[in-house]
């Protein structure tokens, strides 16, 4: 038995040997490519390639190429663990992307700390991501309070006098709607019913009618682009008079106006990126660039405001792996914290966040807010 | 009051669609005993049907419909001539097991032709909702209802008062009877298994143009199909539909006056709750299967 062990930890090195040294520098990405969050996790997917195939067209990092290791997370948490278990373990990745929604991303958390791999969140909004006190964790993406935050000047300008949720039933729209409540309320807003929604429901009937029986003006939904759809549709059929206000980044506006007509007009949707209006971003080159290579793709066009989380999360850690000198797992967290570098977004920076001593970082994203009118996207006047 | 008759006016149409799936897997479950568990891939199979002769080769849409309707039939028959025919001897659990293998198949499949990204299908009818008095609906839903109630009819029309419906009585009643007294046993199983796979595709069918069409569409209907053939009674179908109309009543009420997040929850309560009381469900004749 003896000699059997030692016989597997030679070969063990052997093979750790042979992987680390001509090998391109892996990157995970762990995304919903199936079930019912998947438009947008393919979107953000298409966005890492791109953000790849750009470093390695100039020179790559460090010298080698990245290369990305694509695991499907099914919309699952269970799923997200598991992939991320086999990217860290058999793919070897040396950081991680992941893992889209908040549910998804808190379901992996454990696997970075127990394997001590970074990870670059490109989507994820509830607190508890960065307040959980896991030092791998780095988010893009904004918290559900910071896109509060941002909205609550257009609350008065919009003249929303009383709100009600309806919120996908996980962490993202739990937290969305109790950060949202907690800012309309100092903002001097009323706030009525939070109902929820389970993530696979694809009949939402009953909470509309229950909504329909409030007296508030403003209905505000978080959701991801599917079932956002459904609840307009159907909000439209129960002749629910009010306006609506989606959160989140994932709602794909213009195919909301392709697919759903006069169901999705007036409605407004606090966005990260409006590719649409690519000089109203922050670094408008950098946007521009980006939808450059998605549209020479021929990739879906609406894709574009969920692909950049891809595309600037890739970026992110690129520029950390340079920093760091080498495809190391606890180098690169280091240098996760120097960088500063253009995103579509924004600038990506991290801020450091949560429990003291370990630390999660927290980058600050812009927000933008888009509404439906006459069957066209438009910037409202801020 | 109007969010009371809203609620009511909606569980009615979903109570429609829920008695439609419930009715197939009555003639698949309830009467044939085959615990088919690709039940719900049916109903995501007409879905797609639909998708694919509406959406992409630009067929009409009630057309469309009765295609998928049309296709559901010849794959149950399909299923029922390649897998269960030569598990006709063998125990509910071995046949089960060979369901949830086409089940995992089929959604696999489907994931790979479809792509797991949903799609939607417009439907031909007017955006502005039928508004009657306190309460509107969709007109797509009131299709959705319409025809439902006609598919219940029929189905209960066929296994009641034709020659088929008789002959499929006595089959599932004792088969080697059936077979001595002339019955062409093959063909009995075959129709009653198309015809409740036609259902399931009906469903699918009505259902994915007011939903979202994608391949996980069928694992809640399918638990649902289970829970309302169960709820009703096995093998019976004014059961099956009384069962459909009750789950989504509990559904509307329970998510409209008690909690939304518990709105799928409510539903395997009542479940629960009423085997507890009556373990052959509400109005099962009293037989248990073994």
């Amino acid at each position: 038995m003896k000699a059997f062990n030692s016989t597997l930890a030679a070969f063990a090195l052997v093979l750790a040997a042979s992987s680390a040294s001509a090998d391109p520098i892996k990157i995970g990405i762990n995304q919903p490519l199936t079930g019912s969050v998947a438009a947008s996790g393919n979107f953000i997917t298409d966005g890492a390639k791109l953000a790849a195939e750009a470093i390695n067209a100039n020179g790559g990092v460090l010298g080698e190429q990245i290369e990305l290791v694509v695991e499907d997370n099914k919309s699952n948490p269970s799923e997200a663990a598991a992939a991320a278990e086999k990217l860290i373990t058999r793919d070897e990745v040396s950081a991680m992307v992941g893992a889209w929604g908040s549910s998804f991303t808190l379901a992996v958390m454990p696997k970075l700390e127990e394997y001590g791999v970074p990870m670059v969140v490109e989507t994820a909004s509830s607190s508890k991501v960065t307040s959980a006190g896991n030092p791998w964790v780095f988010r893009i993406s904004a918290t559900s309070e910071m896109e509060a935050k941002a909205f609550s000047p257009m609350v008065g300008q919009i003249g929303v006098k009383k709100a009600d949720f309806l919120v996908v039933n996980n962490d993202w729209g739990l937290g969305a709607s109790a950060e949202f409540k907690k800012m309309l309320e100092a903002s001097g807003v009323a706030t009525g019913m939070v109902e929820t929604m389970d993530p696979a429901a694809q009949d939402v009937s009953a909470q509309l009618a229950k909504i329909k029986s409030s007296d508030a003006d403003t209905l505000f939904v978080t959701t991801g682009f599917e079932q956002l759809s459904l609840v307009l549709k159907q909000a439209k059929a129960q002749g629910l008079d009010r306006r609506i206000i989606t959160t989140g980044g994932s709602q794909f506006p213009d195919r909301l106006v392709e697919q759903l007509g006069s169901a999705a007009e007036g409605s407004l949707h606090i966005l990260f990126f409006a590719p649409w209006f690519p000089d109203a971003a922050a670094n408008p080159e950098v946007a521009k660039r980006y939808i450059d290579a998605w549209n020479g793709k021929g990739y879906d066009a609406s894709g574009l405001s969920d692909g950049f989380r891809g595309y600037d999360a890739v970026t992110a850690l690129a520029a950390a792996i340079e920093k760091a000198g080498a495809p190391d797992r606890e180098a690169i967290r280091k240098a996760l914290w120097e960088i500063d570098v253009k995103g579509v977004n924004g600038n990506i920076k991290f801020e450091k966040a949560g429990v003291e001593g370990s630390e999660s970082g927290q980058n600050l994203p812009n927000v933008y807010v888009v509404q439906i009118k006459d069957g066209k996207l438009s910037l409202p006047n801020l | 009051m109007e969010q009371l008759l809203q609620h009511l006016v909606n569980a009615i149409i979903l109570g429609s669609t829920y008695a439609l799936l419930g009715i197939g897997l009555t003639f698949i479950f309830g009467i044939m005993r085959v615990v088919n568990f690709a039940h719900g891939e049916l109903y995501t199979f007409g879905a797609y049907m639909v998708y694919l002769f509406s959406v992409i080769l630009g067929v009409n849409f009630l057309l469309a419909i009765a295609i998928a309707i049309v296709l559901g039939v010849l794959l149950g028959a399909a299923i029922e001539y390649t897998l269960l025919r030569k598990l006709r001897g063998a125990d509910v659990d071995t046949t089960m097991l060979v369901m949830i293998g086409a089940w995992i198949i089929m959604q696999n499949g489907e994931q790979l032709i479809w792509s797991g990204v949903a799609k939607s299908i417009p439907t031909p009818f007017p955006e502005e909702p039928l508004s009657l008095g306190l309460v509107s609906v969709a007109w797509s839903r009131v299709f959705v209802f319409v025809v439902a109630i006609a598919l219940i009819i029929l189905a209960q029309t066929i296994i009641q008062r034709t020659r088929l419906g008789k002959a499929m009585r006595a089959t599932f009643q004792d088969r080697d009877t059936a077979a001595l007294m002339g019955i062409n046993i093959n063909v009995i199983y075959l129709a009653t298994f198309a015809l409740g796979s036609g259902l399931a595709s009906a469903a699918g069918a009505l259902l994915g143009p007011i939903f979202i069409v994608m391949p996980t569409m069928g694992n809640l209907a399918v638990l649902k199909a289970f829970a309302i053939v169960i709820l009703g009674g096995l093998g019976n179908m004014k059961g099956a539909a009384i069962g459909g109309f009750v789950l989504a009543l509990v559904e509307e009420f329970g998510a409209g006056y008690v909690s939304s997040g518990y709105r799928d929850a409510m539903g395997f309560l009542l479940i629960i709750l009423v085997l507890m009381v009556k373990p052959t469900g509400l109005f099962a004749r009293s037989e248990r299967i073994g």
